[in-house]
């Protein structure tokens, strides 16, 4: 990185920057969508909410959006707090199997046709998610090394992953097992301000454990061994690590299915802005998360298609290329 | 004088082999001392026990007087810092904040008065706003070197600080440490250059085979039988205009 850019411009400008265009970003997907308004009927709309007009831009548009920003920015949140963790630029809020265990618990709510209790399936997955989060933080409070982290959660991974099949394997209808699909590949369709209100309180407190560990992420640039005797209580940022993106991931799969890349992206898209800290990489990579979903959804709805693009397929097939160039990138500096 | 470390009886296993065997030696502060010995004499694990991160078997390492297992984490820091071996750093942080990172415990302000201050000791001021990763090692080495020297704390413990470094680096890093020392700091570090540890070091502790072989100044601790017993090298520690050096070669089979 250069000198003169990694003199960063503060990280104020950054996030009123990074807010703004999120904001704009929010105001363009609930003003464009399937159906066209005419001019007077956004002002019917702002005149009264309850219009046609009105449930559409409010009721429906308006939470899908806020739903976007709410489960980007926890996933972009979560790979930053995840990257900083295990040093490793390929972390994501998978890599320690909450997701694949949230997408579990999902998946047997709907093959067992409890689907339509209302919050079940969220619930579930929420409760898969933080089965998997209590795991990985005990093994956050007894390993230090972030390799062996890893191999455990490449493991959970692959046991909810395996569980998840034998779910489709042994579901008794081929519509439940359409059914887990379409929820597993993701989308914020149809969510309401009452979805997103539940969802605010996991993510809250994830929020407020990431921000506690992000001095301790600074800290393991330098290794465990640096860390260990920094002073720092350790064992505690790298549980409150763990926990806050476990929570973070489970609330964004509870809420919207398993969506990739964003959580791996985000982090890369914003670390060049704030000189590689990874402390203060968290605040940017959640707007930046919230972005690039937000942006994903408005693709998803007017992408002309037969069936509405699920987001979780829109993120990735954008989400790939784009993150190749960032690793073209990132591969360059590096060779320096 | 204060007693900045104290080994007593130190013995440690790795995957239930000895590494170390009933260790004991202490230092004050204010003296530079080197540990010695070759690969796999137990170095970094006497430097590890002494900071409470490798697990005793028995004896017990003490900071200042005090068993390390029973301090703080807090405590521990403000007792002693640490520059482990491994050089390796994770994100392209600018150097000041690498070297800030020493203080992280303290209001940021200080913490990045300190930095510039630990990085105008090890001569990279200039580059304190440069990435890490941009570097070449040596430099690396020394903002690392900086990032120790930051902590502040009465003893600084650094595993082969100058490992890896160019000739000038080597005796430069050595400088920066000796001149800790003689503001009251304990310096304890490991070498493998016999002669720069007999320039700079106050004191030479000689491991081999997890045992503590010698423990003194340099013409005590690097004799002809030591060089020959531990190191395989025949030779001695002699005077030269430059300082002392030790001339050595390897023993004939």
């Amino acid at each position: 990185m250069s000198e003169s850019r990694s003199i960063a411009t503060g990280q104020g400008g950054l996030l009123v920057g990074l807010m703004l265009a999120l904001a704009g970003l929010i105001v363009l997907a609930v003003a464009f969508g399937e159906t066209g308004l005419s001019g007077h009927q956004y002002v019917m709309a702002f005149a009264n909410p309850g219009s046609p007009a009105g449930e559409i831009l409010w009721q429906i548009r308006a939470p899908r959006a806020v739903a976007a920003a709410v489960v980007g920015a926890a996933l972009g949140l979560a790979g930053a707090v995840m990257q900083g963790l295990l040093r490793n630029p390929l972390a994501d809020p998978a890599v320690l199997g909450v997701s694949a265990m949230a997408g579990l618990g999902a998946a047997v709510v709907i093959a067992l046709g409890l689907a339509a209790i209302a919050g079940a399936v969220e619930a579930a997955a929420l409760a898969g998610a933080l089965i998997a989060g209590v795991i990985v933080v005990g093994l956050a409070l007894r390993l230090r090394e972030p390799e062996t982290l890893i191999l455990f959660g490449v493991a959970l991974s692959a046991m909810g992953g395996a569980l998840t099949a034998l779910v489709f394997n042994l579901s008794p209808s081929p519509i439940a097992t359409s059914e887990v699909l379409s929820w597993l590949l993701g989308s914020v369709a149809n969510r309401s301000w009452n979805d997103i209100g539940v969802a605010l309180a996991p993510c809250a407190a994830g929020v407020g454990l990431c921000t506690y560990a992000a001095g301790g992420l600074r800290m393991l640039t330098l290794g465990e061994e640096t860390a260990a005797v920094s002073g720092l209580p350790m064992a505690r940022l790298r549980a409150a690590a763990v926990a806050g993106a476990a929570l973070l991931t489970g609330a964004a799969v509870a809420m919207a299915g398993v969506i990739g890349f964003v959580g791996l992206a985000a982090p890369h898209l914003t670390r060049g802005a704030v000189a590689d800290d990874p402390g203060r990489t968290l605040a940017p990579s959640a707007l930046a998360g919230a972005m690039l979903l937000v942006a994903a959804d408005l693709a998803a709805r007017i992408i002309p298609s037969d069936e509405e693009l699920k987001l979780g397929v829109v993120t990735a097939l954008f989400g790939a290329p784009l993150f190749a160039v960032v690793a073209w990138r990132a591969a360059q500096s590096w060779r320096r | 004088m204060t007693v900045a470390l104290e080994l007593a009886g130190v013995t440690v296993d790795v995957a239930r082999r000895p590494v170390l065997t009933d260790v004991s030696f202490r230092m004050e502060r204010g003296e530079l001392v080197g540990v010695l010995g070759p690969n796999g004499a137990g170095k970094t694990t006497l430097l590890r026990a002494a900071l409470g991160l490798a697990r005793l078997r028995a004896g017990e390492a003490r900071l200042d007087g005090k068993n390390v297992r029973t301090l703080s984490e807090a405590a521990r820091a403000d007792l002693a810092g640490y520059l482990p071996q491994d050089r390796r750093v994770g994100w392209n942080l600018p150097a000041w904040r690498i070297a800030a990172l020493g203080a992280a415990r303290r209001p940021p302000r200080e913490a990045r008065v300190a930095a510039m201050d630990a990085l105008d000791q090890v001569g990279m001021a200039a580059l304190a706003e440069r990435g890490v990763l941009d570097m070449s090692g040596g430099e690396r080495a020394r903002v690392l070197l900086a990032r120790l020297i930051a902590t502040g704390a009465p003893l600084l413990i650094a595993d082969e600080p100058a490992a890896g470094l160019d000739p000038d680096a080597q005796f430069m890093v050595m400088e920066v440490l000796a001149s800790r020392a003689a503001g009251g700091c304990g310096v304890l570090v490991t070498l493998h250059d016999l002669t720069l540890a007999a320039r700079a070091c106050d004191r030479i502790a000689v491991l081999s085979g997890g045992r503590l072989i010698a423990f003194g100044r340099a013409h005590e601790a690097l004799t002809p039988m030591i060089l020959l017993e531990v190191f395989g090298l025949e030779g001695e520690l002699t005077a030269s205009p430059m300082g002392p050096m030790v001339a050595a070669r390897r023993r004939r089979q």
